[in-house]
């Protein structure tokens, strides 16, 4: 094996400029998709981790039908005291989650007094909320951040505070509809202000929890749904299908389902675009394929039609046609591992640079936003066995051919 | 006992659709450690004849023995075999692999073919290029030689895995006279050293003159034959 990789360098060297071209356009190939992967991946990352780590959390738990009509903030879809202890004991229970916040979602009106507009509020406790959506806090641009807020404060969407003319401090009143349809109001202090995010309740307001239960006159310890953070993210489709199959047989007199156990991905429409990140990244991945595939059947197929008198030689002298097929397969072999070795290195090396220039871009209404791009390993290790191995496969066709040619034939090749 | 014994050999083509008779039912008989030369005009079926002895090309017809084996229904691997371990051949053009050194051309087919242990190949190897007077030269590339020298690496290349038949093909074509007289002076110590059969296929009268038996072939067919003491039609 030695012998024959020997002499596949030797023939690679014997043709520097064929071998440096085709090794470059497979680096080209690779840099262009772990660059791909890098930025995309690192815009995904971190659109994921803003909506599922200051928003929605991982998977969120309401009664069946609620996320059906989620745009009215039904209150009559709310989960009752003693579904919430069931749901929170399960959730007690499992390993994998590493906190959950119970919340109430509602529409109220919004007075500094001299105006009025429509507000949409997540009711929660802070104390769950912060350890289930670690980056609400980072999202609180006026105010103090430390608690997030107590009862008889609210976090004013920035928004919404702009046009309304309000700063931390001010006194508010927020006037909600109870479920009975009758009409309560509550004042508030302006605890902060929090930034707006793309995605679902990106700009919502924050009260306590406690507060929206006597704003609503509810009775008892009732929820609109469960936010869940997960240890590791990777086990949310494994935990999903664990929770939906422990609460799909708690069903209703009716014979229908109490609950409804939905991932990040259902309740964001951003999931579509990470959907569309990964499709783009699987359509570069099969442009590189096809480099990789034309560059090296092209060069390997020079390769033999200019050996052709030197194959009918080492056929005559008895070397076995296997022999002569790991011969051309290991020159395909290595172009492909010289061209992925170097468009790694490369690729980390721009990954790097990238990382230090600290591009921002603005996204939505988020502006400014670093652009962190990076690559697992994972990532390169699949890139290079990918490539290596449509090296190999593009060196097939013409290494079967070498080995197969008559030795009379190649021998009177000029 | 023949080293190379050839009975009724036949061997027919297809030119298109006609078929054409290249060799027509030849027999002849090569003792061990002969010097033999196969003459003849252009298409007479000299290479044809060579091929088929060389276990290039099966015979369409008749029983052809190699080393006391029958070498005419051998499938395209047992004739690599074969030949690896008992052919040894030198072109016309030399043939030597452009990227490896002298050393390592003689080096190919203990390496590649016969898979000699690494001191073993490396005496054996030391041996020929000292036999072939290159032993200054082993570390030289193919295009760093001249004609001559290179076409005594080819006959130690040839003769580097103990074969006991080498079969040349116009050997002395593309060489000047008096390096051409030099190959075969080299070629017929060779021989008398290693007891190797060679088996040319020429027009040069100088290897013509050096042969032991000359062949004549006309037409596919053995027209006359000649060993030392004069010509048999």
């Amino acid at each position: 094996m030695v012998n024959i990789v020997k002499i596949a360098v030797r023939n690679l060297r014997r043709y520097q400029r064929r071998t440096l071209l085709t090794s470059s356009l497979i680096t080209l190939g690779v840099v262009a998709v772990l660059l791909f992967i890098s930025v995309s991946g690192s815009f995904k990352n971190m659109m994921i981790g803003q909506i599922t780590d200051s928003m929605l959390g991982h998977l969120q738990i309401h009664q069946k039908g609620y996320l059906a009509s989620i745009d009215t903030l039904p209150l009559n879809r709310n989960l009752q005291e003693k579904q919430v202890a069931k749901i929170e004991e399960m959730l007690n229970g499992n390993e994998a989650v590493a906190a959950f916040s119970p919340r109430i979602k509602l529409g109220a009106m919004f007075s500094n007094y001299t105006e009025t507009t429509n507000i949409r509020l997540n009711a929660i406790d802070p104390e769950q909320e912060m350890r289930t959506m670690p980056e609400l806090v980072h999202r609180i641009v006026k105010g103090e951040k430390k608690g997030l807020l107590k009862k008889g404060e609210i976090l004013v969407p920035e928004l919404l505070a702009k046009g309304m003319k309000v700063e931390v401090g001010h006194d508010i009143v927020l006037v909600a509809t109870n479920k009975d349809g009758s009409v309560n109001g509550q004042s508030f202090i302006v605890r902060g202000i929090v930034e707006g995010v793309t995605g679902p309740g990106g700009r919502d307001g924050y009260i306590h929890i406690d507060d929206a239960q006597t704003l609503l006159r509810l009775e008892g310890k009732e929820v609109s749904e469960i936010a869940i953070r997960l240890k590791d993210m990777r086990q949310l489709d494994k935990v999903f299908t664990a929770m939906s199959a422990t609460l799909e047989p708690i069903r209703t007199k009716m014979d229908k389902p109490v609950f409804e156990v939905h991932t990040w991905e259902k309740l964001t429409p951003f999931a579509n675009i990470a959907k569309m990140i990964d499709l783009m990244t699987l359509f570069i991945k099969i442009m590189l394929v096809a480099i990789v595939l034309v560059s090296i059947m092209n060069v390997m197929v020079m390769a033999v039609y200019e050996r052709i008198n030197e194959i009918g030689t080492i056929a005559a002298i008895g070397t076995s046609p296997g022999k002569i097929l790991s011969l051309f397969l290991a020159e395909g072999l290595l172009l492909g591992i010289f061209g992925t070795l170097l468009g790694i290195m490369l690729s980390l090396v721009t990954i790097a640079a990238l990382k230090a220039a600290r591009i921002s871009f603005d996204f939505g209404q988020q502006q400014g936003i670093i652009l962190n791009p990076s690559v697992t390993l994972t990532d390169i290790v699949s890139i290079a066995l990918i490539v290596i191995a449509i090296a190999v496969l593009g060196s097939l066709q013409p290494a079967w051919k070498a080995a197969r040619m008559d030795p009379i034939t190649a021998l009177r090749h000029v | 006992m023949a080293l190379v014994e050839a009975k009724e050999l036949k061997k027919t083509y297809l030119a298109g659709d006609i078929p054409v008779e290249a060799i027509r039912g030849v027999s002849f008989s090569i003792p061990p450690a002969s010097f033999v030369s196969f003459i003849g005009p252009s298409g007479s079926g000299k290479s044809t004849l060579l091929n088929m002895i060389g276990c290039l090309d099966p015979p369409t017809a008749g029983v052809l023995t190699v080393a006391g084996q029958d070498v005419s229904r051998m499938n395209a691997r047992e004739s690599a075999k074969f030949r690896g371990t008992h052919i040894g051949f030198i072109f016309q053009d030399f043939n030597l692999i452009p990227v490896l050194t002298v050393f390592e051309n003689i080096e190919y087919p203990l390496l590649m073919v016969q898979n000699w242990p690494v001191q073993e190949r490396k005496e054996r190897v030391n041996t020929l290029l000292a036999a072939v007077g290159m032993q200054e030269q082993g570390y030289k590339y193919p295009h760093q030689i001249s004609g001559g020298q290179k076409q005594r690496v080819a006959v130690a290349r040839a003769l580097v895995t103990r074969a006991e038949l080498v079969l040349a093909d116009e050997p002395t074509a593309n060489l000047d006279r008096e390096t051409a007289l030099h190959i075969i002076t080299l070629m017929k110590a060779m021989r008398d050293e290693f007891g190797t059969t060679f088996i040319f296929s020429t027009h040069d009268p100088k290897i013509v003159r050096n042969a032991e038996t000359v062949f004549t072939l006309e037409d596919g067919q053995l027209a006359a034959s000649k060993t030392e003491g004069g010509f048999h039609g």
